[in-house]
C-alpha cells in the first residue's frame, strides 16, 4: 500500500564511523539537578558511553527516542548522554518526564552537529540548524564501536543494532 | 586537568547579581572554579540544600579547606581572607 506522505532525503552524513575516534567537545551538561561544563572525554574516561543526538526537546521524535531508550534500559549497561540545541532549562524539563539517569548536553548553535557532520537545517524555521538523529557507541578511548546517523527525516535509531553493539562491548 | 578539576565549586543562578559578585572575587583572586547552575525556582534546588543546608545561591564548596558556605558577603570575606594578599 502506498501511503501519501513525504519522507525527506537528507544529504549524506559525513559522520565519524566505526574505528574512528569521536571528536571531543565541551558543552553544558544537564542532569536532574544542575548543569556544568563537561567534556565528552571526561565521560568516556569513566566508561563506555552511548552518545545520542536528537532534535530539539519537545519535537515528537525526541520524545519517541527517549521513551524507547528508557524502555530498553540502555542506561543500565552504559552511561547514556544526549545532545540537542535545546537550552539547559528545556533539558531539565525533559529529564523530569523521561530519559531517566541520562544527562543531556546543550549545544544551541549546533556546532557539535557540524563537527560530527550531522547538521539538519530546518525547513520553515529560518536560521535554525539542529542535530539530525544519530547514535554513537564509544569505548573508554572514545573510539566509535557503533555509528548510525539519519539519512532521511524523520528517522529513528536502529535500537536493536544499538542493543547488540552494547552487548558486544560490555 | 587543574582547570577542569578545580577545588572550588560555585552553585549559581544565571544572571544573579550576588553570584556575579562571588565570580568577580574568584576572578580577582585568580582562583579556578567549577560553575554549577541551578533553577530559579527555590523548590528545585535540592542539590544546593543537600550540600549547604540552604537553598540559597550563591553557595560554594571548597574542597581545599573543606568549607561549604552560603551568602555572597560571607563568601567574599572567606575567599579574601583565605586566598587574598596576606592570607
Amino acid at each position: 500500500m502506498e501511503l501519501d506522505f513525504e519522507v525527506v532525503e537528507l544529504d549524506e552524513a559525513d559522520h565519524p564511523d566505526v574505528g574512528d575516534v569521536a571528536p571531543d567537545f565541551t558543552r553544558p551538561l544537564v542532569n536532574e539537578e544542575y548543569w556544568e561544563d563537561a567534556s565528552l572525554s571526561d565521560l568516556t574516561e569513566e566508561g563506555p558511553t552511548l552518545l545520542v543526538f536528537h532534535p530539539m526537546d519537545g519535537a515528537f521524535p525526541t520524545t519517541y527516542i527517549w521513551n524507547e531508550i528508557d524502555e530498553r534500559g540502555f542506561v543500565d549497561d552504559v552511561q547514556t548522554v544526549g545532545v540537542s540545541v535545546s537550552t539547559p532549562y528545556e533539558h531539565k524539563d525533559l529529564l523530569e518526564k523521561r530519559a531517566e539517569d541520562v544527562r543531556l548536553f546543550s549545544d544551541p548553535a549546533a556546532d557539535v552537529a557540524a563537527t560530527y557532520g550531522i547538521e539538519n537545517d530546518l525547513d520553515g524555521m529560518t536560521g535554525v540548524t539542529e542535530h539530525r538523529p544519530a547514535a554513537f557507541l564509544l569505548d573508554e578511548s572514545r573510539t566509535v564501536q557503533y555509528a548510525w546517523a539519519a539519512a532521511e527525516w524523520p528517522a529513528f535509531p536502529e535500537y536493536d543494532e544499538i542493543e547488540a553493539a552494547i552487548d558486544d562491548l560490555v | 586537568m587543574s582547570d577542569r578539576d578545580p577545588q572550588i565549586t560555585l552553585y549559581r543562578l544565571q544572571a544573579c547579581p550576588f553570584c556575579e559578585r562571588v565570580v568577580r572575587t574568584l576572578d580577582e583572586l585568580d582562583l579556578s572554579y567549577r560553575s554549577r547552575f541551578v533553577e530559579p525556582m527555590h523548590a528545585d534546588r535540592n542539590v544546593v540544600k543537600r550540600v549547604s543546608g540552604k537553598r540559597s545561591v550563591p553557595a560554594i564548596v571548597d574542597e581545599h579547606t573543606g568549607v561549604t558556605m552560603s551568602e555572597s558577603a560571607n563568601i567574599v570575606e572567606y575567599l579574601t581572607k583565605t586566598y587574598g594578599e596576606g592570607a
